[in-house]
């Protein structure tokens, strides 16, 4: 009765292998090291860079553990921090600001354990030290600045088409234009329907004043607030690429914010400091008149400033702007009539114009724009206009691969940064607190574990250590788990685990119990087993399932620190209920299953009351005394512990009224025998059921 | 071993009027408590900035105080945390700076005056932040609320889907009491720990409902209150020790888990201790307020038609 099929017995081990294996790494912990990438997907990154980075560090002398090129970066591994700190100065002067050279932690796991992707855990960012922003997109603002935007150009409209208005008001979001009679504002409803498409419009008449009301319509606006977000997502990538950090999420979150998480980031003053900064973009007019190289030798010419070109060499460019990037609504990367990569420039209407006028007054001469970013800027492009370009829509061509052109339509979108950001949230763990975090996670998960596990075994003696055991299991598979998963542990996750731990015992509990009623009832101990075992179960689930639940609204309704105590509390109910239910028994079946002599089932004293363990008070059932009667030879001696030479002649009488259960139930591989089986031996079943009801 | 030896039932349910007014006097007290005192809620909730600190010696309280001061600050609290050379300052929030700004203005200043002063932590939380999490904090309550009245309305009965849920918001309201008495910090793992109380708990009502329904079947001629008192002295023995090997588990957290668990670990013990007293005492008192009746949990057998022949 207490046996399970090969296939049972196989899974579980295979599943028992697996939480192994995937928790090994976890064991081996982390070491130092340096990743390289490049800035722009565009530079060049292969084996060459590869030897130059050990060449480089090879003359230094600085020992490395282990370089290699994995997934478009290169990683140095190094034996302890100083090493890595001072490879990172040699690296960063030595490659130049074409790469990136972020710190990093490689784990130290060997290679075979990786290759099957048995990766350990993620580390918060409480547990690592580093920082949590959360960003706002101030869209009001943005609201309000292409309001302004367009209400210039608005009036533009209407000068040029020749309709006279008395005003125009932004107010509340809208644009109000106020005419003098009925004509003029209906001639320019007609103008801007057709020019405005973004802008819904309607009629107000307020004391014989005729009012045209624009306002952008609310599909527009969450175009203008999607873009927006997706512009100062860019921006972002690009900022926190300068600040060379291994592994940074940069992510959308809800409509109009944007969570920004630098692991390992020990400068967080220059972190939110690059962060925070804003960027411009000028349209200037390049110098090739005067001569560059002497401006290179320090004589650079009255009213000109000498820049880097990005990917090139260095540009004497114009002090006088032109254009500046609000004038970018803009910037898309694609492919120009003869299927070269080029990049699409779109303009507003004020700009348009000044483009026109611009271009063509420079004809066949090279214009810049340049990316300023506090006090710091570049020539993102310099490219020679060949023709006048009127309309707004600009095409950079020629002498770009399409990856280039990718990378100079984000630069351009992002110095047109759309709408300014506010930090909302920010937490920053500094890397001591966060290996004391790691510490008290730990020792709370260990200590509790000791605890509970030395606990139970002195209650439960030999079933007890199958429940510890059982405990021990279920924490190897939830962390091989999560491993899996890669999830992120956070400080309340590993609390959640510790937590799991005391939680977890109580489905242990609740079947050792069980049976130890059963044996009280008077059941023989294979019975009783199989009977614990089975009773249990509905319970277990019945009480897992209301955690669950709580765990899921956790997970639902709970942010950043608290969505990872759920996702640890909600697998840890799961690993909880397969290992006390189905590992132990598994446990319990290898070891006493097949005994067909089961004198006596190890789960600790159990102790019978004097005068029978009543369920149902001093109730009197003399009815039924009868049946109860008939087994009377059957029935445990009362009042006592149950002690091993005690149980011996209950057992063995017990054993004998069960023998026909127990020759019949021998291969119970389906419930519907067992099922039969008992009803088999429904008379002395039903006896000692009912002696179990009441009489004990 | 064996702990708990009863050799008769246990009349709980002798004591439920008894047990009713521990309850009810105790819920008032924790509801006056929340009301008058207000829970000390944290920065997570209220928006602000909270700094960490650490220096390499005993850290001088009134210094830094008087360094705040010095920057108009004068409204933050600095307290010692953990150890006497930790130190943590909370700043209201300031339109005048942004969250950025001021921490870095204020570990600038103290930097000056103490070079060995160490940023440990910086939390800000914007105001609207701190409101989006205090309503979906009580959304989350309201979902597992309901989520288990519903769950144990549809496998037992609803009126041991009312009584668990009343039985259990009974404890999160107590924890709520005793955060708001002694005005410890409710902060967001605070709410975590009181969530997964309210799941928790609510398996010490559904492990004596099962045996209730189980004696129900099994004892047909049993007292609806000699049933509970035959289930509840049943599991007793099962309450205690998975309580108490939660509880050693909390208690290492509470050891080992430093300041930051430390909230999290007093609200679990809390709710684990009342959790018991509760499942036992409110739940199944519930019940039999409400009337339960073997009929609600076994459905009633089928007769047979009487009339079974033709009908004309």
């Amino acid at each position: 009765m207490n046996r399970y099929a090969l296939w049972q017995y196989l899974i579980i081990a295979v599943s028992l292998l697996l939480g192994l294996l995937y928790t090994l790494p976890n064991f081996y912990g982390e070491s130092p090291a340096i990743q390289i990438s490049p800035v722009r997907i565009s530079t060049s990154f292969d084996t060459a860079l590869l030897q130059r980075v050990e060449d480089t560090l090879k003359q230094a002398n600085l020992e490395m553990s282990g370089v290699f090129l994995e997934e478009g970066s290169i990683k140095v591994r190094f034996a302890d921090t100083d090493l890595q700190m001072k490879a990172k100065d040699l690296l960063e002067s030595a490659l130049g600001n074409e790469y990136i050279i972020a710190l990093n932690l490689l784990p130290n796991s060997p290679q075979w354990l990786t290759s099957l992707g048995a990766l350990p855990m993620y580390l918060g960012l409480d547990l690592r030290g580093g920082v949590h922003f959360m960003l706002a997109v101030d869209m009001e603002g943005a609201l309000e600045k292409s309001l302004d935007r367009y209400s210039i150009d608005i009036r533009g409209t209407l000068r040029e088409k020749k309709i006279s208005y008395t005003g125009l008001e932004k107010q509340a979001k809208k644009l109000v234009i106020k005419f003098r009679d009925v004509e003029s504002r209906s001639k320019a409803e007609a103008e801007l329907k057709s020019s405005f498409e973004d802008f819904a419009l309607s009629t107000e008449d307020v004391d014989n004043r005729y009012h045209l009301i624009a306002a952008i319509k609310p599909e527009v606006q969450i175009r203008m607030q999607d873009s927006a977000v997706m512009q100062n997502i860019t921006t972002l990538r690009n900022r926190v690429n300068e600040l060379g950090v291994a592994e940074p999420i940069i992510q959308k979150a809800g409509a109009d914010r944007v969570i920004v998480q630098l692991p390992g980031v020990q400068d967080t003053a220059k972190a939110k400091d690059i962060l925070g900064r804003t960027a411009t973009l000028e349209v200037r007019m390049v110098d090739d008149e005067h001569d560059l190289d002497a401006a290179l030798r320090g004589r650079i010419p009255a009213g000109t400033e000498l820049y880097q070109e990005r990917g090139g060499g260095p540009i004497l460019v114009k002090k006088q702007v032109l254009l500046t990037g609000e004038r970018i609504t803009d910037a898309q990367p694609g492919f120009d009539k003869d299927n070269q990569p080029a990049v699409h420039i779109n303009l507003d209407n004020h700009g348009s114009r000044i483009f026109k006028q611009l271009t063509r007054e420079n004809v066949g001469r090279r214009m810049a724009i340049l990316l300023i970013e506090k006090n710091t800027a570049e020539v993102v492009t310099a490219p020679v206009i060949r023709e006048e370009i009127g309309g707004g829509r600009v095409q950079i061509s020629g002498r770009m691969t399409s990856l280039e052109a990718r990378d100079v339509a984000l630069l351009l979108r992002a110095g047109a940064l759309a709408a300014p950001m506010d930090i909302i949230e920010e937490r920053t763990v500094g890397p001591s607190l966060g290996a004391d975090n790691i510490a008290r996670g730990f020792n709370s998960t260990l200590y509790g574990f000791l605890a509970v596990a030395i606990f139970i075994m002195v209650y439960y003696t030999a079933f007890g250590v199958i429940s510890a055991i059982a405990l021990g299991f279920n924490l190897l598979l939830l962390v091989g788990l999560l491993s899996i998963m890669q999830a992120t542990l956070t400080l309340p996750g590993m609390a959640a685990l510790a937590l799991t731990v005391g939680m977890a015992i109580d489905a242990n509990v609740l079947i050792n119990e069980r049976i130890r009623d059963e044996l009280r009832a008077g059941a023989s101990p294979q019975l009783a087993i199989y009977a614990g075992y089975e009773r249990a179960f509905g319970t277990i689930l019945d009480s897992n399932i209301t955690t669950l639940i709580a765990g899921i609204a956790l997970f639902a309704f709970g942010s950043g620190p608290v969505k990872g105590f759920a996702v640890v509390l909600c697998l840890g109910i799961l690993t909880s209920v397969y290992t006390a239910v189905f590992v132990s028994r598994a446990m319990v079946n290898l070891m006493y299953g097949n005994l067909r002599k089961l004198d006596k089932v190890p789960i600790g004293v159990v102790w019978i009351p004097e005068h029978g363990y009543s369920v149902n008070g001093e109730a009197d059932f003399s009815s039924e005394n009868a049946v109860t009667e008939t087994i009377d030879s059957a029935k445990p001696k009362r009042g006592k512990q149950i002690e091993e030479s005690d149980v011996k002649p209950h057992i063995v009488s017990q054993t004998s009224v069960m023998a026909e259960d127990e020759s019949l139930a021998e291969n119970p591989t389906k419930t519907g025998t067992v099922s039969k089986t008992v009803n088999k031996a429904k008379n002395k079943r039903k006896s000692a059921d009912t002696k179990k009801n009441r009489q004990q | 071993m064996e702990l708990f030896r009863f050799q008769h039932n246990i009349p709980f349910m002798r004591w439920r009027r008894v047990g009713a007014v521990i309850s009810i006097v105790t819920f008032i007290l924790a509801v006056f408590f929340i009301s008058t005192r207000g829970l000390n809620l944290g920065v997570d909730f209220t928006g602000g900035t909270v700094l960490e600190i650490g220096y390499n010696q005993t850290a001088d309280l009134e210094k830094i105080r008087s360094v705040l001061t010095d920057l108009q600050m004068s409204d933050a609290s600095v307290q010692s945390f953990g150890t006497s050379r930790e130190v943590l300052i909370r700043l209201p929030i300031k339109p005048e700076f942004s969250s950025a700004q001021l921490s870095e203005i204020v570990l600038n200043a103290l930097r000056e005056v103490d070079s060995s002063v160490e940023m440990r932590r910086v939390e800000f939380v914007g105001p609207q932040v701190g409101q989006e999490l205090l309503e979906n904090g009580a959304l989350a309550l309201l979902f597992v609320s309901l989520g288990i009245v519903a769950y144990l309305a549809v496998r037992f009965e609803w009126k041991f889907g009312v009584a668990g849920i009343i039985a259990n918001l009974h404890d999160v309201i107590i924890i709520l009491g005793f955060f708001a008495f002694f005005q410890w910090e409710f902060s967001l793992t605070v709410l975590a720990a009181v969530l997964a109380i309210l799941g928790y708990s609510v398996n010490e009502s559904v492990v004596i409902f099962d045996r209730i329904r189980e004696n129900f079947r099994k004892l047909r001629k049993a007292s609806v209150t000699q049933v509970i008192d035959g289930a509840i002295t049943q599991t007793m023995s099962r309450t205690i020790i998975t309580h108490g090997s939660t509880q050693m588990v909390v208690i290492a957290m509470l050891i080992f888990g430093g300041e930051v668990l430390h909230y999290f670990s007093l609200a679990l013990t809390i709710g684990i201790l009342f959790g018991i007293y509760s499942s036992i005492m409110v739940g199944s008192s519930i019940i039999v307020l409400l009337g339960v009746k073997r009929e609600d949990l076994l459905k009633p057998e089928k007769r047979p038609l009487e009339n079974d022949g033709a009908v004309v």
